[in-house]
């Protein structure tokens, strides 16, 4: 099938690349463009592997046509950490509550964990398994990766209320 | 216990930034793509024979390179067990080589006859649809006790019974002498005792790693380089020569980090028909990669099993004798053979022998058309803790004992030797499970409980429960034990690490930079440990299995590290030959006697390196051997819920409690027994691959059909340890890998007949078979 070309933002850049039209963004992201953070697990939206987010929501890449995301903006675990270097609160909760043990799973975890941050909201532990529960971990039993999550929110909104504190 | 300065401290691990940046590359983040891709044409039926395969089709297909057969490949014969060979000397030792890289003889469903090669996958599906099949049938059997009455043909030619392998290890006539009978049968019979047979069964459980298999291969000047998701390199290197019929030398085989393995890839699977792909190619960049779908049923789950137990026991609580006659069901090739039921056994018999004066351990390992089985974390043991664990929990619910105590009073002690294992190696130098169930019981809050959960009626009701378990350290006597470690001073002062075993995600790059700190006298944070094994590049070692490498390959690892030690103390001494006293390497420099600063490390290393009468790289590379071996223990506590009508069971709390002997990380451990709790509690619950006898075919191979654990499934786990070091251990520590994951399941069924007075005997204890046993019981 003849190529196309998909342009959007991807962890803040502005990319165009070429794919073919029956491609998932999974293999557009990981075969193409490099980005070998998001996982293939199963191919069929069941282990969550694949997460990133797309316009903010938290999506399997493998269910996911390249063709849809034209003009879309995406986010995978390359693009948090500042330009220095410095880990995203959630990455570092992630190594301080010792989260990760294989860390196939993990990047795809880390993007829904995003979403949750990226919701100004607060979660209960019962909320956050609730909004994990798309994704498979084999090696945790999700004890350690629910705290890393419980941290990483209690984390930004601690540092948002410091700001806020500080503009009064 | 002695205070250690990096052992037992709780360090970051050394892979956490790079896992969460994604940074850390796996097998398929490392491939050059676009490359060439290989997909398997399984069969259709589960025994028979090819006859003919026309390709002619396949081959029109655009993109497609190649179609390879079972009529087309080497008629080598080769094991695929990550085991350590074995040279002449000790030959009867060696795996039996029973695969092919793809077979005409067709043993199980699905069993790997063709293979595609296309420029991309869509054209490898689209030419497997493609292939015609021409086959000679046999009739299916998947029953191992069926398959005992025999089949024509027998599933392997070499075994006409279909019997891989039967043991029995019975108590010796002169023991059963001194207790005043013959035989074993007349202990269980004493009628001064009280008696009791079960029959329990416990069915295939499957690994779900979240990464799948799959290896790439291409050629470098006349070598195979595979790169490979596997626990096992330098098993999956000498395979891989075997198979093909080549020099081992002649094959690298490089491991990146890899997605979880859980003895999946303590097999080799495909790396040696894609090597053997690329050979056909000119050397081309062949990658194999099985689907969700295939790693269900194409790769190895663990062997499903049934379990006659028989036991005799006095009014005291005390254990007389047990017996246990064990089926495993192997299916059609064998793999990690009659070891793994021999695990399910022996633990059987070790847990609670304590009082016992006749035993009688029997297993037979069989072939059925059935999917081949393998390694899958704690190898058998998990199975055999069930045996052990309703037949306790069945003795303590019917005479009204309390669980707790009754296998305290039976279960093993330091004094523990098997009798049965040569030279007496399989022993608990060290147990501290009664310190173990102490605190589990005190979590779980045992006696309140039991005491607030007797007596219960009505559709919801709770209870509690335990299982003790056992476990051995690495598989000496039984099987070779050595491991290699390098070290290497850098210019800088700090030291390069570089070991054959692997981390497969458990931590073992982290507890090997550990103690290779704490046997130099340097920080952990100085030093940089290799974690891809390259075998032209890393030393050897078996690799990951057998909760081994922390014991084995630690010890390797400590003794580099000590000699390494000894070489950078001996050349300071040459270059400060009048510094007073003993010289001390610590705090990142080189003391004298009197506690003078002589040289700091960094200094001290680059004189080493570029001093113009001596310079000297130094290193220390270490191979040691093992010939002990180390019982570790402990116990699951759980508490349930369970909903009588709807047949389900909710954990509500669990803890594991671990007798590990010295931690050398404890939060990696914690780790550990999260994960190993998860997988029990998957195992007790649900977790079954679930096979159509008729055809042999898994009938449940989607993440939807075969349910893990997720987060809402799971409580809370609480993980906790009791450190008693181990004498042997290298720096006191014992097996930890495997062990969590043995006991959940057990004490999950002895919370819900806490809870209902219902005792189940098949695990998992689906829905469907709590629903039948309550209305059996008449609670619904």
């Amino acid at each position: 099938m003849d190529m196309r070309i998909l342009t959007c933002t991807v962890n803040g850049r502005r990319v165009q690349v070429g794919y073919d039209p029956r491609e998932s963004l999974l293999d557009t992201l990981r075969n193409r463009l490099g980005l070998t953070s998001v996982k293939r697990g199963c191919e069929v939206g069941e282990c969550g592997a694949c997460t990133v987010l797309i316009d903010g929501v938290a999506t399997d890449t493998c269910l996911y046509l390249t063709s849809w995301a034209e003009g879309k903006d995406i986010l995978t675990v390359e693009g948090l950490q500042a330009p220095d270097g410095t880990l995203n609160p959630v990455q570092q909760a992630f190594i301080d509550e010792f989260a990760v043990q294989c860390g196939f799973c993990i990047p795809g975890i880390i993007m829904s964990a995003m979403e949750m941050i990226n919701s100004g909201k607060t979660y209960t532990r019962d909320e956050i398994r609730k909004n994990l529960s798309g994704h498979l971990c084999r090696c945790t039993g999700y004890q350690n990766v629910i705290n890393g999550v419980e941290r990483a929110i209690q984390i930004v909104h601690d540092s948002c209320g410091e700001q806020e504190q500080e503009q009064e | 216990m002695q205070e250690l300065r990096e052992v037992g401290r709780p360090v970051v691990r050394v892979d956490a930034a790079d896992k969460v940046t994604g940074r850390a590359k796996f097998t398929d983040d490392l491939c050059p793509k676009p490359c060439l891709e290989a997909k398997i044409l399984h069969s259709t039926i589960a025994n028979g024979r090819v006859l003919s395969i026309d390709y002619s089709a396949a081959l029109e297909v655009e993109g497609v390179v190649a179609v390879y057969t079972c009529f087309d490949v080497p008629e080598f014969a080769y094991p695929v067990a990550g085991h350590p060979w074995y040279a002449d000397s000790a030959a009867a030792k060696r795996d039996q080589a029973d695969r092919r890289l793809l077979d005409d003889r067709v043993r199980i469903y699905g069993d790997n006859i063709a293979v595609v090669v296309a420029e991309d996958t869509v054209a490898c599906d689209r030419a497997l649809k493609l292939i015609r099949v021409e086959y000679e049938e046999y009739p299916v059997v998947y029953d191992a006790l069926e398959s005992l009455k025999g089949t024509n043909p027998p599933v392997q030619e070499r075994k006409p019974d279909n019997i891989v392998a039967h043991t029995c290890a019975v108590t010796p006539a002169e023991k059963l002498a001194e207790a005043g009978y013959e035989t074993v049968e007349q202990a269980l019979e004493d009628p001064a005792y009280r008696h009791v047979a079960i029959h329990c069964e416990s069915r295939e459980q499957s690994q779900v790693h979240i990464e799948t298999c799959v290896s790439y291969c291409y050629m470098e000047g006349h070598k195979i380089v595979c790169v490979s998701s596997t626990q096992i390199p330098h098993v999956v290197r000498r395979v891989i020569g075997q198979a093909l019929g080549i020099p081992w030398g002649d094959v690298r085989v490089i491991k990146p980090y890899i997605g979880g393995g859980f003895g999946t890839k303590q097999d080799v699977h495909y790396e040696p028909l894609n090597a053997w792909i690329c050979k056909q190619l000119g050397g081309r960049c062949v990658r194999l990669e099985l689907s969700r779908e295939e790693l269900f049923w194409d790769t190895s789950g663990r062997q499903p099993k049934t379990f006659d137990v028989e036991c005799s026991y006095g009014d005291d609580m005390r254990l007389h004798a047990r017996k246990i006659v064990a089926y495993s069901n192997t299916g059609g090739y064998i793999h990690h053979g009659h070891a793994l039921v021999l695990n399910s056994v022996n633990s059987f018999r070790w847990l609670y022998h304590t009082n016992e004066v006749a035993t009688h351990s029997e297993a037979y390992t069989i072939h059925t058309n059935g999917p081949h089985t393998g390694a899958m974390r704690a190898y058998g043991v998990p199975e055999g803790n069930w045996a052990a664990e309703c037949l306790m929990g069945d003795i303590a619910y019917d005479n009204g004992w309390d669980g707790l105590e009754f296998r305290l009073k039976n279960v093993y002690t330091d004094a523990f030797v098997d009798e049965f294992t040569p030279g007496g190696v399989v022993a608990a130098h060290t147990c501290a499970v009664p310190e173990c169930a102490q605190k589990g019981a005190e979590y779980i809050d045992w006696y309140r409980k039991r005491a607030e959960y007797a007596n219960q009626t009505g559709p919801i009701r709770h209870g509690v429960g335990v299982s003790f378990f056992v476990y051995k350290t690495a598989v000496a006597p039984f099987a070779l034990e050595t491991a290699t470690a390098q070290v290497t001073l850098n210019q800088d002062g700090t030291v390069q690490l570089q070991m054959g075993a692997t981390e497969i995600g458990q931590g073992a790059d982290t507890v090997f930079s550990q103690m290779a700190a704490e046997a130099i006298g340097i920080d952990t944070e100085d030093v940089h440990i290799v974690s891809q094994q390259d075998t032209d590049v890393t030393p050897y070692d078996s690799g990951a299995y057998a909760s081994r490498q922390t014991y084995v390959s630690g010890t390797a690892v400590k003794k580099a590290g000590e000699t390494l030690r000894a070489k950078i103390l001996a050349f300071a001494r040459r270059l400060s030959p009048d510094a007073p006293g003993e010289l001390d390497l610590r705090d990142h420099a080189i003391w004298d006697g009197n506690g003078e600063k002589v040289w700091d490390l960094p200094a001290f290393a680059l004189e080493a390196y570029y001093n113009l009468d001596a310079a000297d790289q130094l290193s220390a590379h270490e191979t040691i051997n093992v010939h002990t071996n180390a019982i570790a223990g402990g116990c699951t506590f759980a508490e349930v819920t369970v909903d009588i009508p709807l047949g389900q069971v909710t954990v509500n709390k669990i803890i594991n409690v671990q007798d590990s002997g010295r931690l050398i990380n404890p939060r990696l451990v914690e780790q550990q027994i999260h994960g190993g709790m998860a997988q029990g509690i998957g195992y007790g619950l649900y977790e079954e691959l679930q096979i159509d006898p008729k055809t042999a075919r898994v009938l449940n191979p989607t993440l939807l059909d075969y349910k893990i654990p997720t987060t809402m499934d799971l409580p809370d786990l609480k993980a906790d340890f009791v450190e008693k070091p181990d004498p042997t251990g290298p720096y006191g520590n014992k097996a930890v890998g495997e062990t969590p994951a043995i006991s959940p399941a057990a004490a999950i069924r002895d919370a819900i007949l806490n809870a209902t007075g219902v005792k189940f005997y098949v695990e998992p204890m689906t829905p469907q078979r709590l629903f039948e046993g309550f209305k059996e019981a008449g609670l619904i």
